[in-house]
Formats: C-alpha cells, sequence, structure tokens
C-alpha cells in the first residue's frame, strides 16, 4: 500500500474519534474520556503525516513542535481559572495565526491555479482576523487594555472602505499569486481588520466575541485545509467553526440580540434608562443576612463575573455546605452571559468543587423562582436586572433574566452602587425585597461563614 | 470537480458540526471552547509538510514557525481542557443532606 493511502485512511480514523470526542462531551461523566478520545485522534494524524513524503528534514519539525508542545505544557498547567477567558483567546489566536502560515506557505508548494490564490487568500484573510482579533480580546480580558468599547466618528466608513480594500487586493492577488506584495499588503489589512473588528465590542459582550473568534480559528484551518488539499483540515476545521457558530448563536439569544448589534452597537457605552427608578437602597449587615439565611430552607446563588474576579468561588463553596448542614437547599442558578465565557462560571465553581448537579441553568431556576427563600446575587448585574422585563425604554429589554427580584428576599453583593458592564442602573437594588451586602464578595461571604462557625 | 467534492466534505461536516455540538451542555461550555480551540490545532499536520519539504528557504520558515503556534494550540488546548473537566464532579456519596 501507498503512504498516501495509508495517510489518508489514518485521517479518516482521526476524523472519527475527533467525532466521537466532541459527542462524548455531550455528559460531564463522559466529557474527560471524550477529550482524550479526541487527543488520540490528533495524536494519529501528526503520527502519520510524519510519514509523507514530501518531507525530507525533521529538525524544523522537531524545533517547532518541541517550542510548541513546552509554551502549550506551561501554559496549561500553570493558567489560573479565572483567567480562562483571555488564554482561550490566545489559543484562537495561536490557531489563526498557523493556519495564516500554512496558506502562506502554500504559495511555495509550486500548485498555483486561482482556486488555490482563492483560498490561500481566504486562510490569509480568516487567519489574520482571528490572530489579531484574538490578541485585542485577550488584552481586554485580561485588563491590559481598557475593556469599554472603543468607538470614533467614522468608524463604520472606515471598516467598509477597509472590506472593500480587502476584496479589492484579493482579487489583485488570486489573479497573480506570484507577486508577493499584494500577498504582504493583504497580510497587513487583515491584521488591522481584526484589530477594527474587537475594539468596538465591550466586556460584557465577551462571551460572544470569543465565541465568533473560536469559531473563525476552525474557520481559517479548514481554508488552509483547502490551500493545501488536505480533508482532515477541511472536516476538523468545520467541526470547530460549526461548534464557535452555536455559541455565538445561543450567547447571543441569552442577550436578546442580533450579531450584527453585538458587533457594531458598542454596546456598552454608559447609557442612562429611560425609566425613573423609585424607592431606596437598603443596606444589610452580615449579622442579619445570617438570621435570615439560617431560617431559610432554599437559597440560589446567582454568581457573576464578580464572584471571579473577587475569587470568591471557594468561600462561596463553604457557605453551601454550611447551608445544607443546616438543611437548606443549595441551587446555582448560572446565566448563560455570566461571566466573560460561555459556561465560565461552572467551571470556577467546579474547581470549588461545587458538584454539577447543583449547577442549574436559567431556564431551570426560573420555574420555581418564587419558591427559593433567599437568591444571593454575587457580582452579577445585568443578568438579574429586571428592566429587561419590565422598562422598554431600557437598553437590556427584552433579554432574558434570572428573575431573582420575584424571590422573598435577595441579597446583592456588591462593592458599590456603580452600575454594571452595560451602564445600566439596576431597579433590582432598590425593591422592596432587596438588601445590599456592600463589600468585597470574597469578604462578605466570610463573614456570613464566620456568623454560622 | 475536485472544488465540488471539497465542498460536498465541507458542508457534511459543519452539519455534523451542528448535530454534535447542539447536545452539549451548558455546564460544559468553556471545556467546549478549549477542546474544539485544540482540535482547530489540526492545522498543524498542514505545517509539518512544510516545515519539512525541499521548498524555498522561506516556505520553511514559514512551516516551523507555524507548528510552533500550533504546537501550542494542540498540547495546551488538549491539556487544560483535560485540567477543567478533571475538576466537574458530582457530589460525593456521604454527601451533607
Amino acid at each position: 500500500m501507498n503512504a498516501a493511502i495509508l495517510i489518508n485512511l489514518a485521517y479518516i480514523a482521526s476524523a472519527i474519534l475527533f467525532i466521537f470526542g466532541l459527542k462524548q462531551l455531550s455528559s460531564p461523566e463522559t466529557a474527560r474520556r471524550g477529550n482524550l478520545i479526541s487527543s488520540v485522534g490528533m495524536l494519529i494524524a501528526v503520527v502519520v503525516t510524519l510519514l509523507n513524503q514530501g518531507i525530507v528534514d525533521y529538525r524544523w519539525i522537531a524545533v517547532g513542535v518541541v517550542a510548541g508542545s513546552i509554551v502549550g505544557i506551561f501554559a496549561a498547567r500553570t493558567v489560573a481559572m479565572t483567567a480562562m477567558p483571555e488564554m482561550v483567546a490566545l489559543f484562537n489566536g495561536f490557531g489563526g495565526l498557523a493556519s495564516l502560515l500554512v496558506g502562506w506557505a502554500a504559495l511555495y508548494d509550486g500548485r498555483t491555479s486561482v482556486f488555490i490564490a482563492v483560498t490561500i487568500f481566504l486562510s490569509i484573510l480568516i487567519g489574520g482576523v482571528t490572530f489579531t482579533g484574538s490578541l485585542i480580546a485577550w488584552g481586554k480580558l485580561s485588563e491590559k487594555m481598557n475593556s469599554r468599547p472603543m468607538l470614533f466618528s467614522g468608524q463604520q466608513i472606515v471598516n467598509s472602505l477597509l472590506m472593500i480594500a480587502i476584496v479589492a487586493f484579493g482579487v489583485l492577488f488570486a489573479m497573480d499569486p506570484t507577486n508577493v506584495t499584494w500577498l504582504y499588503v493583504l497580510i497587513g489589512l487583515s491584521f488591522v481588520f481584526g484589530v477594527m473588528f474587537v475594539i468596538p465590542i465591550g466586556g460584557g459582550d465577551m462571551p460572544v466575541v470569543i465565541s465568533l473568534l473560536n469559531s473563525y480559528s476552525g474557520l481559517a484551518a479548514c481554508a488552509a485545509g483547502f490551500a493545501i488539499n488536505n480533508l482532515l483540515l477541511i472536516v476538523a476545521g468545520s467541526l470547530v467553526g460549526a461548534s464557535g457558530i452555536i455559541l455565538t448563536q445561543i450567547m447571543c439569544k441569552a442577550m436578546n440580540r442580533s450579531l450584527s448589534n453585538v458587533l457594531f452597537s458598542g454596546f456598552g457605552s454608559p447609557k442612562t434608562g429611560a425609566q425613573q427608578i423609585e424607592g431606596t437602597v437598603k443596606p444589610i449587615v452580615p449579622e442579619d443576612a445570617y438570621y435570615i439565611l439560617e431560617a431559610a430552607s432554599s437559597v440560589l446563588i446567582v454568581p457573576g463575573y464578580g464572584m471571579a474576579v473577587a475569587q470568591a468561588q471557594h468561600v462561596v463553596k463553604e457557605l453551601q455546605e454550611l447551608l445544607e448542614k443546616n438543611g437548606c437547599e443549595v441551587i446555582y442558578g448560572v446565566h448563560p452571559v455570566a461571566g466573560r465565557m460561555p459556561g465560565h462560571m461552572n467551571v470556577l465553581l467546579a474547581e470549588a468543587d461545587v458538584s454539577y448537579d447543583v449547577l442549574q441553568e436559567m431556564d431551570q431556576v426560573n420555574p420555581r423562582i418564587e419558591n427559593f427563600d433567599v437568591s444571593i446575587v454575587i457580582g452579577a448585574n445585568d443578568v438579574v436586572n429586571p428592566a429587561a422585563r419590565e422598562d422598554e425604554g431600557s437598553p437590556l429589554y427584552g433579554m432574558p433574566i434570572i428573575n431573582v427580584d420575584k424571590s422573598k428576599t435577595v441579597f446583592v453583593l456588591k462593592r458599590s452602587m456603580a452600575s454594571g458592564f452595560a451602564g445600566v442602573d439596576n431597579p433590582l437594588f432598590f425593591k422592596d425585597n432587596t438588601r445590599m451586602l456592600f463589600g468585597d464578595a470574597k469578604e462578605s461571604i466570610s463573614a456570613l461563614v464566620r456568623e454560622f462557625g | 470537480m475536485e472544488i465540488v467534492f471539497l465542498a460536498f466534505i465541507l458542508i457534511l461536516s459543519i452539519f455534523l458540526g451542528f448535530e454534535l455540538i447542539n447536545k452539549v451542555p451548558a455546564t460544559l461550555h468553556t471545556p467546549l471552547m478549549s477542546g474544539s480551540n485544540a482540535i482547530s490545532g489540526i492545522t498543524l499536520i498542514g505545517a509539518i509538510v512544510s516545515a519539512g519539504s525541499e521548498h524555498e528557504f522561506i516556505a520553511t520558515v514559514l512551516g516551523t514557525a507555524a507548528v510552533a503556534f500550533a504546537s501550542i494550540n494542540v498540547v495546551g488546548g488538549y491539556l487544560v481542557t483535560d485540567r477543567m473537566l478533571g475538576m466537574f464532579r458530582k457530589k460525593k456519596a456521604e454527601g451533607n443532606k
């Protein structure tokens, strides 16, 4: 059997393993095995690729693999769970850059048709946008950059011109792939476009952006697959592309906004709500909060990004245990866009050893929300803002929220009265059944834990 | 014909991807992202061929850089996903209730 057939048969095996791996991600019980299966698929693909007869020199491959693996191992071992969004963003970016480079290198294969040139153009465009877009997302998520949306007048016009230029140079390049000037211009334009694409997007919308970039990193691999005529790249790349698109849709739906609204509106710049909020804020001290909690028989905890910032997940788990010892049921209500990436809260709570069967989704907790004696909102704001339900003038109007205001008592843990990422006032804080527990989330929960002790 | 063939594979894979990913619960969305990100590192196999082939020197340089970046993606992505998934546990038998 010749090597090419063997390689392609092994690629089929890899594709099957990727598919089974993803399939096993449908339950937390099998997910870890699924990830292992998927990695075996990758290993097979890499090993058989080394049999490719075009490969004459293994030294540079070894250098690249060793260098990349060291960085990868180090990053995976040391990253804090709170920093997961920025790490995934960075990895997306590297994937995009790798695909860009593969597409570029394909130019020197010596088989340049118009079709190949177009696919090279696409891998450079998608890969480049993914790379710089992810770097900006990483900067915003890790707060190395201001996470507020960056808007300037004429932004849409600049972006439109940029797109026209990309298409124009793409056409020039496709007609004459040997002229590297067009190529360099295209790479530059793609990089600029990636930056322009992410800077107008605010920190609260990051779950959408990072899902979308995840999708792009897959599509970039897919385009590179077309450029080098490799089926496994196309299959694996499109699986990832589809995954990112689904997550993007889920995130947009959870905010009741269209993708174009998220990408172009600069949501998150401070706005004033239409409705006048009436009522007074009623602060509470941990002692009094303790008496209410002690008498409660069911408690809903709604975590948000503030919990991650305060690193409060471990003391939250302590509080959960104390409440459970006291005969109280504790459920976590996780909104799809809580945190800075899809599923972020779940990972943090899993790290704190919270069992995944008490982590419930919005649609599971909302129908029984009236039955919770106490809802504790920890560092969440927009996802529990009743203005989304009641105030047609609010920018949040229509967004599905966890209706904590309908539970018997609400504790809101908050550093100060500042508004959430969307810059919208929250009438929840002024409701009769709401008590504000001001201070650092971790401190406040610790104080509650001490009261139990 | 080659284009049609590749497009055919592409479309089917995307549909398969939709079917598979729709079944992933929200609780696993972060590991899904990092795991699928590792899969997107499949571009590594394209990079390996570029880095090892006897083309122009620039292709070798580009290929080697691509191998390094894709390896970060693959190795880091799978390891961190495994680390995360290892944390997802069900309540222990001697639970508190």
